[in-house]
Formats: structure tokens, sequence, C-alpha cells
């Protein structure tokens, strides 16, 4: 049997120290197999985000465990981590994330660079991911003159281009419209019908309903899950 | 991850904000022009006063006649104690010694008529001693002067007024009625304090005690010293001389008084020192003023970027390539903005600024861009340094 994809045991995180130390996960395990379409929901404050974004490698845990295909994270130093966010993982922001005054090709290409991909490779593979979330059109449009459903189009185009294995989404369509957060799930769906897993905070039970599995934070801790 | 995309990602940071991106790269320049306009301003003021000091003879010694104490004689300054001074075994120091009778006087050609305020009677070697050099004819020689021939050479301000068109050299002139032949026009040396330098006229000794000033007391001696380091030895020669030739004993005060350009021009070359001081102090706030500017505008641009740096640590970026990134940058923009502020300089220092012609100091160009530079490097990659070691979610949080 294989190593789950993703595997936290016990983890904990603690900002701040003594008296005004805020306790954002208080001991959370989770499984995430391959290939699975998860949902992560709670309230706010509850620690999804935080465990989200140690799921991403933007943060590390206090303590407890991360495993990433069974290798624990722990041991992992500052250039292993980010080479974990090149290679394994895509994460899209709920505020996109986009670097400013630079085309969305350029921006979609941004990890390409940093994985030493060569320009031709880079450009070919960058347009592709533009041209699968529908926005080869835009390639050389800025940020500030796409609207929001296009922009987050342009950041999981960014998040795939690099075939990671898991594929992250901080609230994706908290930002955006009914139709374009009807268009942003279509291409999370597809990605997950494409083998990828898919880990997803939403507030909203309608895109939530996209996910083979839901999962609430309460506290710090799941609450409960469910299979689909 | 090659040179030439950290390369590329540096051009792209510098071109994507414009403004900016020049808003930096002025700051730098001004920082750099000023010091190096000011240090220039304040080297122009020191050199054209040195020049003055040089022009008036800093190796010069000037003997006078001086009223005695009451009781001992006054003996006048003769030419044969000029003779004495230019003695070059009682004297080594003295390279010459040039005896001058001095008065004022009326000159004319054809209707025109001029006071000239200094009409002085010496030898050829004064020239040579005043560094006066001439600008049209000749000046007189050691003939005219043994022979006693009624020539002049004129000061500009005389040629310009008894003259206003035309060459006065080999033309006649009347000097309290008696002609003089004009045989050259002294170069223009401009007014050294309150006295025109140039309103002056200078003929033979023997001419002028024969026609004007009659054979009474000398009004100076002017003794160059064989160079400006023996102008103390020089003083104490002549004092030497001087007392055995005029009897003056032992703590007696002399009838006569020594000189040295140097003395008359302490006063104002600590005046000029003081100016370059307060100049050389304003150029030093400037240049810390300077690099405050180019530190607060580095820390804005890198501040205002750490989100970016963020997302680029979100999808992978290596802290090297972030850090060398903004490395670029700031050396792109700090090597820019100097170069154009030592530009500015430069073109600058050709004006004359306040009366005063700057001359540029190489080593201010230097320090100047240097100092800037290194403030834009520091600043404009110490920042981002930073940010790049924050994890990808601080970056990304900072607002």
């Amino acid at each position: 049997m294989t190593a789950p994809v993703i595997e936290v045991r016990d983890l904990r995180k603690t900002y701040g120290t003594g008296d005004t130390a805020v306790h954002a996960l208080r001991g959370l395990d989770l499984t995430v197999a391959r290939g699975e379409y998860l949902a992560i929901m709670g309230a706010s404050g509850s620690g999804k985000s935080t465990l989200l974004n140690i799921l991403g490698c933007l943060d590390v845990p206090t303590s407890g465990n991360y495993l990433i295909d069974g290798i624990d994270t722990a041991e992992f130093g500052e250039a292993q981590l980010g080479l974990m966010r090149n290679r394994k993982i895509g994460f899209v922001f709920q505020s996109f994330n986009l670097i400013p005054r630079t085309s969305a090709l350029a921006n979609v290409e941004l990890p390409l660079v940093y994985a030493g991909v060569r320009r031709a490779a880079r450009r070919a593979r960058a347009l592709a991911a533009l041209r699968l979330v529908g926005l080869a059109d835009r390639a050389h449009h800025r940020p500030n003159e796409l609207s929001g459903g296009q922009q987050q189009r342009v950041a999981i185009a960014r998040a795939l281009v690099t075939a990671p294995a898991i594929v992250l989404a901080d609230e994706p369509t908290g930002n955006l419209d009914t139709r374009s957060s009807q268009d942003v799930m279509g291409i999370l769906d597809q990605l997950n019908a494409g083998g990828r897993t898919v880990v997803l905070i939403t507030h909203e039970d309608d895109v939530a309903a996209h996910a083979d599995r839901v999962v609430r934070v309460v506290d710090g801790r799941i609450a409960q899950g469910v299979r689909a | 991850m090659r040179f030439t995309e950290v390369l590329a990602f540096a051009v792209r940071g510098v071109t994507a904000n414009k403004l900016r991106s020049a808003l930096t790269t002025l700051g730098i320049m001004i920082g750099v022009a000023s010091v190096i306009l000011l240090i220039a301003v304040g080297n122009g003021a020191s050199q054209s006063v040195q020049q003055s000091i040089a022009g008036l003879g800093t190796n010069v010694l000037t003997v006078s006649p001086q009223r005695a104490q009451a009781g001992s004689s006054t003996k006048p300054l003769t030419t044969a104690d000029a003779k004495a001074l230019a003695d070059p075994v009682e004297a080594p120091a003295v390279k010459s010694a040039s005896p001058v009778t001095s008065t004022s006087a009326t000159a004319a050609h054809g209707s025109v008529s001029y006071s000239i305020s200094q009409f002085l009677g010496t030898d050829p070697a004064y020239f040579g001693t005043t560094n006066s050099s001439v600008a049209q004819g000749a000046l007189f020689s050691a003939d005219d002067l043994a022979q006693g021939r009624k020539v002049v050479v004129i000061g500009a301000t005389v040629a310009t007024q008894l003259f206003p068109t035309g060459s006065p050299v080999g033309e006649s002139i009347l000097v309290n009625n008696i002609p003089f032949t004009v045989v050259g026009v002294l170069a223009t040396k401009g007014s050294s304090g309150l006295q025109d330098a140039d309103d002056t006229a200078v003929a033979p000794l023997s001419t002028v005690q024969n026609a004007l000033t009659g054979y009474g007391s000398l009004s100076q001696i002017v003794v160059q010293a064989t160079s400006a380091d023996t102008i103390s030895d020089a003083q104490a020669q002549v004092t030497t001389i001087l007392d055995g030739r005029h009897k003056v004993g032992f703590g007696q005060q002399a009838d006569y008084r020594i000189l040295s350009q140097e003395q008359l021009l302490t006063a104002r070359t600590a005046t000029t020192d003081t100016f370059t001081v307060l100049l050389a102090s304003v150029a030093a706030i400037s240049l810390l003023v300077g690099g405050i500017g180019v530190t607060n505008i580095m820390l804005v641009t890198v501040t205002e970027r750490i989100r970016e740096i963020g997302i680029r640590k979100a999808v992978g970026a290596r802290r090297g390539a972030i850090l060398g990134q903004f490395l670029l940058e700031a050396t792109m923009l700090s090597l820019f903005g100097g170069a154009l502020g030592v530009a500015v300089g430069f073109i600058g220092a050709r004006f004359t600024i306040a009366g005063i012609t700057p001359v540029i100091v190489p080593s201010s160009v230097l320090l100047a861009f240097a100092v800037s530079a290194l403030i834009g490097l520091f600043f404009g990659s110490y920042p981002a340094s930073r940010a790049a070691r924050l994890r990808p979610i601080e970056a990304l949080r900072h607002e």
C-alpha cells in the first residue's frame, strides 16, 4: 500500500508566547489519499487557514508531523521546503497574489523559472496552462487589466503549471461572483479528474459539494469526517 | 537558475514601476550632484584666493621707511640700500631688491587726461618680483634705466582711460607735462583688496627721480627671496644689513619696517579658510541628507515589495535568487543615479555660481558616488534579504 499523499499527526501551531499565546491548531490529525478531493470548512479563526498554509509549506508547525508522500517535512530545511512548494504543491490564494505590473504569462512562468526550465519550454508550458484555464488570449494582459475571476484563473494556471501532485486552494472563490466561482470550481474539478489531489478551504456549502469529502475544523481540531 | 534569469527579473523590476525607479534615481542623483557641486564651489573659492596670493608673490618682502622714535635719527631708504640688499654674499636668500619710488601723477594724451594713483619708478627686476607680465609691447630694459630714458609701461586701467581706442604702444603721453613714450601695457591683475592693481604706470627709477620725485627717500624696496621657503631667512638678512647701514642699535626701533605679502594676506586667507570649512560642512550635511533620502526611498521600495517577495517564495524561489534580483535592481538604480549625479555635477560646475568658478575635486566625485551607491546598495538589498529570510506566509501577510 502506498503512503497517503498528505498525512498530518498531532499538528500544533501556537502564535506568540505566554498569556497572549494563540493556539491556532491543537493537535490536529488528517490524512488525504492520493487523488482525493477534500473540502475543509470551519468558522473563521478555527485554524483552517493555518492548516492549509502548513500543508502548503508556507508555514511550519510548532509541533507535530506533516508527511508528504510519507516523507516527514520536519527535517526539511528552508531550501527543501522551497523545493516542495515549487515541485509538489500548487497553491491558490483567496487574494490571488499575482505579481503586479507583470503579464499573466510571466506570472504563470514564474514557478518554472525558479525550477530552472529553459525559456522556450517554459513559454510553451505556461501557454498550455493558460489555455487550460481558458485565458490563452489574455496571456499578455497585466493583473490590473483582468477581472477577479480571470486573475484567479491565472493564479490557478500558475499553481498547476509545474504539474504538482497536490493543489491547495484557500477560499479560491471567496472574492468572486457566482459566475466566476463556477468557472474556477470547474477547473479544480477538472484537475481532480486528471488525478491530482485537491484540498480547498471554503465557507460555501455549494462549493464544498464539489469535493469527495468534507472535514470541519473546530478550535484547531478536525470535528467530523464525512465520506461523500 | 541562471544569472541571466535573475538579471531579467531585475530589469523587469526596475522598468515595471517607472515612476518609483525614476524617483529613486532622482534621489541618488541629487545627493551625488549636490555634494560634488558644493565641494567644487568651496574649492573654487579657496583656489581663487590662493591664486591672488600667488599673483602678489609669496616670496616678496616690502621694506618701507618708518619714522623712528623721538631722539634717534631717521635715515632715508636709498638706492645704495637696495644695492646692498642684493649682495649675494651678505644676503644669500635675497634674489633681487628693487628700489621703488612712488608718486601720483596726471597723465594726458591728446585731450584726455587721467590721474594715475600709482606712478612708480623702479628697475626691471621689479616686474619679475611682482609677477607682472606685459600684455602689449615690451617692458623697459636695464639700458633704459641706465640712460634715464623717458619710457613708461602702463597698467590696463590707465591704458583704457587714455587710449579708449587703438594701441597705446609707441604713443607719447604727458606725465605732469613731461613727455613719456609708452613702450608696453601690463597684463591685467584685477583688484587686490580695495586697490585697483591695474591703475598704475611704471617707469625707470632714474627717469622718475630726475623728472618727478627728486632724489629723496625711496618709497619702498621690494625684496624677492630666492623662494617662498627662504622668506624668513631673507627677512633676517635684510634686517641685519639695514640695521648696520642705518645704525640701529640693539633694542632700538628701526627707521624702516619689513612686511611680507603673506602677512598682509593672512587675514584674508583666514576668512576664506572659514568659508571653505563652512562649505565642507554643508557638503557633509548634504551627503548625509542625500544618503538619508536614498535610504528612505530604497526602504519604501523594498517594503512595498515584501508581498512580491512572499509570492516569489511561495512558488519556490530560493533565497539567493530573490537576493540576487534585489541586489541587481539596487545596483542598477544606484549606479545609474550616481552616474547622472556626476554628470549633473560636472555640467553645473561649468557655470559660475555666486561669482565663484567651481573647481571639481576628483576625490569628492569618488566619495559622493561611492557613498550614495553603497547606501543605495545596502538599503536596497538588506531589507530584501531580511524579507527573503521570512517564511512565505509572513511575507505575504505583510502590509
